[in-house]
């Protein structure tokens, strides 16, 4: 019965050729274009206008320190263009100069520069005011000059991804000649301890990517962003993985390694804003902290590699993959980049972690031939608990 | 797992055994360019060193930018100060003198500080109303007509009769509607009027306030004939003096019970950018009050010179003599008599010793020369 109506109707439907098709698009388009055009020329809406401003918003994307005083590269989000008309800092007006000048419309940006003498270390708020006398306000929590690109920063940076990124999956994978030869049941209880520690990235990353989308401007609608990134980084990781079936061995560890290396970026690229935030103060016992915390995160690349052959350049490319992005992270994280970046950073990393997480599931599943039951069972239950246990107790570390 | 690195952002604190080391230099530049027009955001930086404006030498970059528009605003900052609103005069057949005076109620958005606009409440299209100026004893008239869409009024602060008064109730005027205050002006003093419709904090800071001076009237002062001559608006004593009318307000622009601007006059900066001209022999009278809104007190600083002060100036001699600060509370006020005679010519400021006040717009510059041109 349902489905008469359809089939009724396509059977009257005259089968079109290409160009009649074609002018049938032109129609609807037409008629967006009328509507458009009525809608300017006759302002038929304008029994809505009932006096109030227009609604303005504006974000603070990046701010830059330097001997110059500050700079801030502020996004208008309003219904109207923008109109900055002051800017105080700390409740004091300042001169100040706008690039481009004039009114900001709605999605663009410009910077705003000032020569204000900031004081290394401490607080600093900045207060636009827009031409209808509304404020946004943007707090500078920890004022410090904004690292610039020189070798020297850049190799130090290095060294501190290496520390939380490289070495930590290096020294996971060192645990392999040890793990060789496990049984099955070892061998189900790494693999599930790879899957808890990667659910507790999983959980980690969204909320993280949410958290920096969050401060993004509105017209990024940031949460569905993330969700649709996420999701889209997903679907591409699996169909990529599948193309030959499912990827296991070295295929897999290597995924494995990709996803771990995506959240690691998204990682580098939070330290790196943090430098940039004035929260450079990086102790020793928070990096090392991040280097107990990543160590699974190397025996979770191992594991699918316990039962063939693999060559030492696999293994060192496997660390690269995973640890390195960290280091490329912190570079681009220290330049002062949107959050919005970052949260697309982190949302791909999240979609990279979901997929391997299935993909690891489903070979727990096909080496136990039991079924989805293989996932219920003692030695994969405790894996999973012991991966995520680990990795949450060792996040305490560098919880602050 | 990234959660240290927000949650340092709010640490002033730096942790220890640090990895990067950063180098630590926060410089005021010298590099930022003075803008006259507003519409000049990012245009090409003009040589600061080759021409400062007055004000930069003061205060360098710690200014608003631009100028306000006062041909479109209907009002000049730096006319106000002299602009004294006598009145019609009459004689009545008892031979006293009756002044009267219209007043209208205007719904007005006024530009506040350069490129902010606030819509606000006017007293004949001004933010101060008019600074109405009599003389002890006089009968004063004065007409409110109310074009406004909300009910006004016009509260004297002086002495008067209860069907007078301003408030609910007693001359409070609905939109379209007319009344006339009536009451001998007294005592003699320095005073103001304001909106009383309600609600009050509303009706004050949208700019429902100004000045009213009660001049006294020497034959009544024997003892202090003097004084209450160069006090007496148009007296030969009086033309000695260079007299100021000054207010102090404050506007809250985002309406979030914090003022986004302080202002002598109004205009956030205004005597900053067009310094005030005192001719050097000639001693400086201001009339002062306070009418902020939101911060319970504000204050006026002289610099490099010494002032006496009559609270309220309803005294012919001062209540404080030589201070270089005074306070008042919200609807506060009093006379300030000092010189600039033992001072070489220059620039001398003057501003609120509320640093946040001064340095969100209420502050000034007495530009002291030897002639006036």
């Amino acid at each position: 019965m349902m489905h008469e109506p359809v089939n009724r109707f396509l059977a009257y439907a005259p089968i079109l050729s290409g160009l009649s098709r074609f002018l049938w698009l032109l129609v609807p388009v037409a008629v967006l274009a009328i509507a458009i055009i009525w809608l300017f020329q006759t302002n038929p809406l304008q029994g809505f206008n009932n006096g109030a401003p227009p609604v303005e918003n504006l974000t603070i994307e990046r701010t830059i320190l330097d001997h110059n005083g500050l700079q801030l590269l502020v996004r208008a989000g309003g219904s109207d263009p923008m109109m900055i008309a002051q800017v105080q800092v700390d409740d004091a007006y300042w001169e100040f100069r706008q690039r481009p000048q004039g009114p900001i419309a709605r999605g663009d940006t410009a910077w705003i520069s000032l020569p204000f003498p900031w004081v290394l270390g401490e607080t600093h708020k900045v207060n636009f005011v827009t031409n209808t006398g509304a404020t946004f306000e943007h707090e500078i929590a920890v004022a410090v000059p904004t690292p610039v690109a020189t070798s020297g920063s850049l190799w130090s940076q290095a060294i501190l991804g290496a520390f939380v990124g490289i070495l930590p999956v290096a020294i996971g994978l060192m645990c392999y000649p040890a793990l060789r030869g496990a049984g099955p049941r070892t061998m189900t209880f790494l693999l599930a301890m790879t899957v808890g520690l990667l659910a507790f990235l999983l959980v980690d990353t969204l909320v993280e990517a949410l958290e920096f989308a969050e401060r993004s401007a509105a017209i990024f609608q940031g949460s569905v962003m993330v969700v649709l990134v996420a999701v889209a980084s997903f679907l591409v990781l699996v169909s990529i993985g599948r193309r030959h079936g499912t990827p296991t061995g070295l295929a897999l560890a290597t995924y494995i390694a990709l996803g771990i290396g995506l959240h690691n970026f998204g990682e580098g690229l939070a330290i790196g804003a943090a430098f940039t935030a004035g929260a450079a103060g990086l102790g020793t016992f928070l990096v090392l902290g991040f280097t107990l915390h990543n160590i699974t995160e190397g025996i979770g690349i191992a594991a699918p590699l316990l039962t063939i052959k693999t060559t030492l350049t696999s293994f060192i490319g496997l660390a690269l993959l995973a640890g390195g992005p960290a280091v490329v992270g912190i570079w681009v994280g220290s330049l002062a980049y949107a959050p919005q970046w970052t949260a697309i950073a982190l949302a791909i990393g999240a979609g990279a972690i979901a997929q391997v997480i299935v993909e690891v599931s489903a070979l727990i599943v096909r080496s136990r031939n039991q079924g989805i039951a293989a996932l219920l069972a003692p030695s994969t239950f405790s894996g999973l608990a012991a991966g995520t246990a680990f990795m949450y107790i060792t996040a305490m570390l560098v919880k602050i | 797992m990234l959660k240290w690195a927000q949650t340092n952002l709010s640490r002033r604190r730096l942790l220890g055994g640090s990895i990067a080391t950063i180098g630590a230099t926060a410089i005021c530049s010298s590099s930022a360019s003075a803008q006259d027009a507003h519409g000049n955001h990012g245009g090409p930086a003009p040589n600061v060193d080759a021409a400062t404006p007055a004000h930069r030498s003061a205060h360098g970059a710690m200014i608003t930018v631009g100028s306000v528009d006062n041909v479109r605003n209907g009002f000049d900052p730096t006319a106000m100060l002299t602009d004294w609103y006598t009145g019609v005069v009459s004689e009545l057949p008892d031979g006293r003198r009756q002044r009267s005076f219209e007043i209208t109620v205007e719904e007005k958005e006024i530009e506040i500080a350069p490129g902010v606009m606030f819509p606000a409440w006017t007293y004949n299209g001004r933010v101060p109303g008019p600074a109405l100026r009599a003389t002890e004893g006089d009968l004063l008239k004065i007409t409110l007509k109310n074009n406004g869409s909300h009910p006004h009024s016009l509260h004297f602060h002086g002495i008067h009769s209860a069907r007078m008064d301003g408030v609910p109730g007693a001359g409070v005027i609905g939109p379209g509607e007319e009344f006339v205050y009536e009451f001998y002006a007294k005592p003699f003093g320095c005073h103001l009027y304001h909106c009383h419709a309600l609600p009050l904090t509303r009706h004050l800071h949208k700019g429902m306030y100004g000045l009213f001076v009660i001049d006294p009237d020497p034959a009544r002062h024997p003892e202090y004939a003097d004084a209450a001559k160069s006090r007496l608006l148009g007296s030969p004593e009086n033309r000695q003096w260079q007299e100021l009318a000054m207010v102090m307000n404050a506007f809250d622009t985002n309406f979030d019970g914090e003022n986004e601007f302080y202002a002598c006059n109004t205009i956030a900066h205004c005597y900053a950018k067009e310094p005030i001209k005192i001719l050097r022999g000639q001693p400086v009278r201001i009339y002062l009050v306070n009418i902020t809104e939101f911060d319970p007190i504000n204050s006026f600083h002289l610099h490099a010179n010494f002032f006496d002060y009559y609270d309220q100036g309803t005294t012919l001699t001062p209540t404080l003599k030589t201070v270089d600060l005074i306070m008042q509370c919200q609807a506060q006020r009093g006379i300030l008599e000092f010189t600039f005679k033992e001072h070489e010519p220059g620039l001398y400021m003057f501003h609120a010793h509320q640093s946040e006040f001064t340095e969100l717009g209420w502050m000034g510059m007495f530009d002291v020369l030897e002639t006036l041109s």
